[in-house]
């Protein structure tokens, strides 16, 4: 919990920075979510009813009060990606890493996630992976971006 | 004062500046139909219900937000109007779940009347969203499918009652009303005051429904059940049968009682006069002997799960006797079945209440004497119209009834227990006897009344200036608190109710169908017990005949060793 | 053709204030400084610039009443949070020249006495984050942010507050409860955000590109601005070009361009050897139509005239092997995931729009439903609590109003395109 107070107290301990603070939190939980645990200490801290810190977390797509992969595959699903095949590059996904949207694989590596635009649309159609950008995919690219992650290229 | 001249459907009307298009068309008759609009408590404008036609503003205006200006043209039922409200209804509708038929609500659920009123003929849509389980862990169940999001369950949990347990959670079509991590409300700092019940719209919130038990008790030959009334029941049950609110009932109501089979009908209001002994005598020895001061009463289980979870500092302030409700269990089952010579473990006590929070009281660890429970089952005040209603009893229709001694005799101290105030005023009856040592004629308290969420007076008592306030809704109890710890302010006595207006107002009280008569509804159910308190003949607690009797022949002193035993209780920081 | 908001874009290291100032930055804001606050004010308005996120509310106008506010404190805010599909120009400029952003706020700042801003980010643009933050501490250092700014006793300053996945937090009083740390769920209006905004006080809020564009207008004066573009559209507009076009990107233009060349021209053409079917234009929650209206010009008025609004400036191209019913149905399950829940036409109705087209699809939707989802489409329009329940029915409308006949054909159980699965038909 010492990590969590840490943080609280950068942002010094103040309400309006709950967004802030959970998504710090979320980054170094190794889950890409939100432990329980967290979320009743930061309530306690912050004073709030923690079914409005519920109410916050469950709002906001980023997100996750269960345990998520390490890296969140996210396809985008909206318009521009769309017309330009994203239906494909989910099946290739869905292939490859041999789950469907809102699983997470086996080993805890990858969660497989439909998001809304990311604001790739030039490159679409797009995925993210953590916080990085793939555009312009094919089947080899997307093969090749998905076994870079798993060969551990991204760590750190 | 500034007025403001418009035209509603074609009608011309002048209404003070600030007043919104709601209100000015119902000074014209013209009820335009609202669902998430609870003036002073809810007006997000979100459910759009309301919404109507104001010329030359863009799109539909919620009227029960929207404030009036010169000149305005607003037109309430056009067919653009017809159209929108009744796309918005079929919307509310198809993701609500519409088991009427089977639900507490039917006949009483505003969704039921706007349907019906609005034309709704179909539904349009199939699919619905499954907003999770009912949650049945405690006294207040919740059904998320039921709910249509209106937040005014929110608002009266967060701003009046100052717990904050439920709050808006997901987005979108997910949206759903509920605790944190969805879990059942017994988890979590649910105080059961159901304040939320009351104003559902919907059946989403209901007490939970204990009849089952009653009745059960009640065809158990080996029972010798008997059941005690609290003060605020007799001048609201008569609601669920078209009497005017605050019409006192008392003796229908143990006309029908009598009729349901219980071995005996006593009264809250008797184990009232008990409490005030009882804690009179406690106020008095802490005022002598440097007690702990303020002292603050005990009889409200929401209030006092309230202080549990928030005000740990408190709880050595608190009264340790216990409520009305439980002191009557206590001695049901230990008094009265030497007197009857009846076996304690035969005995079953039901307990009719305006509240919800009693049944988790009647629960609690500590409300047992000798591995006893004080009380077998409560029911609420709508409970009981329910059992009427299944034996087919023609309430309207019934004689007046008599009550059963020797539990069951009570003075207008005992009865004014129900509301705010009444507590306190019926404390400082005996108190001024016992300090003066002179039974006095003056006895109403007329600064410990009233509708106020927060009173202050100083009472002057054989010289004393005895400081007292009085709080009622736990949100006003935390405001009077604060003050307390600020150092701002400070008591010798303190009377809180967890429900604002008192138990009148409890959560177990019929629902008030149209919400903006609520205040006079309140006020009419408080007049009825003042009214019974004026016509009594014996108005101060230590006057009661059974009272003096239980002490002389059972208890002996108040506040001794079998006072100690039966009727005082200990609390619990959550 | 002039460029404007883009003329730094890959020319300098974004977050470096001496290469900015080399490359003409900061001279905006020292204008300013030696201005009257009216007199900037009445730059902006000459330039005769409209908000640039998609509401297109005069700037000028904006900072007048703005600045005419007795109480305080003001805060300078930015929208930066660019949920709006199809738009991708914000992006660019927040990790390409970030100081023309922040140097626009600050310019905002002065006129308006404000000491604090806050620049909301999506959070999905985590990593443009830091660059942001770098140009604002590199400002800070060499005191064009803090307190003092240039050896005055002028103080402003900046912080980052990061948005966290929820396209409603576009619209303004959303964007602001976000910045309190509360769901985005908007609030009523009026009160509106200049008069109580965040934290209950007077706020200017604007888009990116609008701040953006603030710098050039001191610098090189309100009239050269509006020079530029049409005579109801001045300046310059970022455009953002996607779908089934060759050139997919970011396109500085002069207004008055037709969408026809920013397509053909600019864009390359379809792709595919394929043809034109309709142009999203604004993005999801703007108008469809078809090929025959790409002449229009892009300026406010002109396409306000055709029916449309230019919205972002998202221009979504979409070819004719797609079936516009299956498309709107994509394009409603956005706006059925992004509500915010609290207003029953939109938190309802997006539900149900999806439900009749799913049907739809698949060959089981009747008369009764089409008329239904009309019907459902001018409620959400006039009933919704905020812009994005009223627009979301936008592309609906318009693909009704130009392609009707497709939808016509589905409840027929035919999908010309093949697209649609159909798969209810067997039933009938």
């Amino acid at each position: 919990m010492e990590k969590v107070r840490e943080i609280l107290n950068r942002y010094g301990n103040s309400k309006e920075n709950l967004i802030q603070v959970m998504l710090e939190l979320q980054n170094i939980s190794g889950t890409n979510s939100l432990p329980h645990e967290w979320v009743s200490f930061v309530a306690e801290t912050l004073d709030m009813p923690i079914s409005k810190v519920y109410g916050v977390i469950t709002f906001y797509s980023m997100f996750g009060t269960v345990p998520r992969g390490k890296y969140l595959v996210e396809v985008c699903k909206s318009g521009p990606c769309y017309v330009t095949g994203s239906k494909n590059i989910l099946q290739l996904l869905e292939d490859k890493l041999e789950i469907k949207p809102g699983q997470t694989t086996e080993d805890g590596f990858f969660t497989l996630i439909l998001s809304s635009c990311f604001g790739a649309c030039d490159i679409a159609p797009a995925i993210k992976i953590g916080e990085k950008v793939y555009g312009n995919l094919t089947s080899e690219k997307l093969s090749e971006i998905v076994d870079s992650y798993m060969e551990g290229q991204h760590n750190g | 004062m500034d007025m403001v001249n418009l035209t509603i459907d074609g009608i011309a009307v002048s209404v003070p500046k600030d007043t919104t298009i709601l209100e000015a068309a119902k000074k014209l008759n013209i009820n335009i139909p609202t669902l998430c609009f609870m003036k002073g408590i809810n007006e997000p404008g979100s459910c759009r219900v309301c919404v109507v036609e104001v010329e030359g503003w863009r799109g539909l205006q919620p009227a029960c937000v929207s404030k009036v200006s010169e000149g305005l043209v607003v037109k309430t039922a056009t067919s653009t109007v017809r159209e929108a409200r009744k796309n918005i209804l079929e919307l509310i509708m198809a993701n609500h779940n519409r088991e009427c038929l089977s639900c507490s609500r039917n006949l009483k659920c505003e969704l039921q009347t706007l349907c019906n009123d609005n034309g709704i003929d179909r539904l349009p849509y199939d699919k619905k969203i499954d907003k999770g389980c009912i949650d049945t862990s405690g006294p207040i169940v919740r059904d998320p499918n039921k709910c249509v999001l209106c937040g005014r369950c929110v608002s009266v949990c967060s701003k009046q009652q100052d717990v904050g347990v439920i709050d808006f959670a997901h987005r979108g079509a997910h949206t759903t009303v509920t605790t944190a991590y969805e879990e059942g409300l017994a988890g979590h700092d649910c105080i059961n005051c159901g304040q939320c019940i009351k104003i559902c719209p919907v059946g989403a919130l209901q007490e939970r429904d204990d009849t089952a038990k009653v009745w059960k008790a009640l065809e158990n030959k080996d029972l010798h059940v008997v059941v005690q009334t609290a003060p605020a029941v007799r001048v609201a049950l008569g609601e669920e049968f078209g009497f005017a609110p605050g019409t006192n009932v008392e003796g229908k109501m143990v006309t029908a009682l009598r009729r349901l089979g219980f071995n005996k009908i006593f009264d809250t209001n008797f184990s009232a006069d008990l409490t005030i002994i009882e804690e009179g005598n406690e106020l008095i020895q802490r005022i002598r002997n440097g007690g702990k001061l303020p002292m603050i009463t005990s009889c409200s289980p929401g209030w006092i799960k309230y202080c549990e979870h928030k005000y740990h500092d408190f709880l050595e302030n608190l009264s340790t006797c216990k409520s009305p409700q439980q002191m009557f269990g206590a001695i049901a089952k230990s008094y009265y079945p030497l007197k009857a010579d009846v076996d304690p473990k035969n005995m079953f006590v039901v307990a009719v209440m305006p509240c919800t929070a009693k049944k988790y009281e009647a629960d609690r660890e500590e409300m047992q004497v000798d591995g006893l429970k004080d009380i077998d089952v409560v029911i609420t005040t709508r409970e009981l119209a329910r059992m009427i209603r299944q034996a087919g009893i023609q309430f309207a229709e019934l004689e007046d009834g008599q009550r059963d001694s020797i539990l069951g005799t009570y003075t207008g101290a005992g009865t004014i227990f129900g509301n705010t105030g009444g507590v306190m005023e019926a404390a400082l009856r005996t108190v001024a006897d016992e300090l003066t040592g002179k039974s006095l004629d003056c006895i109403e308290y007329t600064q410990v009344r009233g509708m106020a969420g927060i009173k202050e007076a100083t009472i002057n008592i054989a010289d004393m200036e005895i400081k007292v306030a009085i709080a009622s809704g736990t949100g006003n109890a935390g405001k009077l608190l604060d003050k307390i710890r600020a150092g701002e302010a400070n008591y010798h006595f303190i009377e809180v109710m967890g429900c604002e207006g008192g138990c009148i107002n409890g959560g177990g009280q019929p629902i008030i169908k149209d919400k903006s008569t609520s205040e006079e509804v309140k006020a009419a159910r408080i007049k009825g017990l003042y009214d019974i308190d004026r016509a009594c003949e014996i108005r101060k607690s230590h006057d009661n005949p059974e009272i003096q009797k239980l002490y002389s022949e059972y208890l002996g002193e108040a506040g001794g060793h079998k006072s100690h035993k039966l009727l005082h209780t200990h609390y619990i920081a959550r | 053709m002039d460029k404007v908001l883009s003329a730094r874009f890959g020319k300098i290291k974004p977050d470096s204030v001496e290469e900015y100032i080399e490359a003409g930055g900061y001279q905006g804001l020292k204008k300013t400084m030696s201005m009257e606050h009216v007199d900037a004010i009445e730059e902006i308005k000459k330039a005769n610039l409209f908000g640039r996120g998609g509401a297109a509310y005069p700037t000028g106008l904006k900072w007048e009443q703005a600045y005419a506010i007795k109480k305080g404190p003001k805060y300078m805010v930015c929208n930066a949070d660019e949920g709006e599909p199809g738009t991708f120009k914000d992006k660019h400029i927040l990790s390409e020249d970030p100081l023309e952003l922040i140097e626009g706020m600050t310019i905002g700042a002065y006129i308006m006495g404000a000491k604090e801003g806050y620049i909301y980010i999506r959070g999905e643009y985590a990593a443009i984050h830091r660059i942001v933050n770098s140009a604002i501490e590199n400002a800070r250092k060499a005191g064009y942010l803090g307190k003092n700014i240039l050896g005055t006793d002028f103080e402003f300053d900046l912080k980052v507050v990061s948005g966290a996945g929820a396209y409603v937090c576009g619209e303004n009083t959303a964007l602001v409860e976000s910045i309190e740390g509360k769901t985005g769920r908007p609030r009523q209006k009026p009160p509106y955000i200049k008069n109580c905004g965040l934290y209950q006080m007077p706020t200017v809020l604007n888009n990116v590109e609008t701040y953006a564009c603030i710098p050039w207008i001191l610098k090189d004066g309100g009239e050269k601005f509006s020079s530029l573009g049409t005579e109801f559209s001045c300046g310059t507009k970022l455009m953002c070009l996607s779908g089934n076009v060759k050139n997919r990107g970011v396109y500085e233009i002069p207004f008055g361009m037709t969408l026809r060349k920013l397509i053909y021209e600019l864009g390359g053409g379809i792709t595919n050897g394929r043809k034109l079917k309709f142009v999203h234009l604004g993005g999801s929650s703007g108008s469809c139509f078809p090929e025959r209206l790409v002449d229009t010009k892009i300026c406010y008025y002109d396409l306000k005239k055709a029916g449309f609004s230019l919205g972002s400036g998202a221009v979504l191209v979409v070819d004719d092997s797609h079936c516009v019913v299956d498309y709107l149905k994509t394009i409603m399950e956005f706006f059925e995931e992004e509500s915010c829940g609290k207003c029953t036409p939109c938190r309802e109705g997006n539900l149900r729009m999806v439900e009749i087209l799913e049907k739809l699809t698949e060959g089981t939707a009747t008369m009764d439903d089409f008329t239904k989802m009309k019907s459902l489409a001018q409620t959400m329009k006039t009933t919704s609590f905020c812009g994005l329940g009223q627009s979301a029915p936008v592309p609906v409308i318009t693909l009704i109003k130009y392609f009707e006949e497709e939808f016509l054909e589905h409840i027929n159980g035919v999908c010309r395109t093949g697209v649609c699965s159909m798969s209810g038909k067997a039933g009938k």
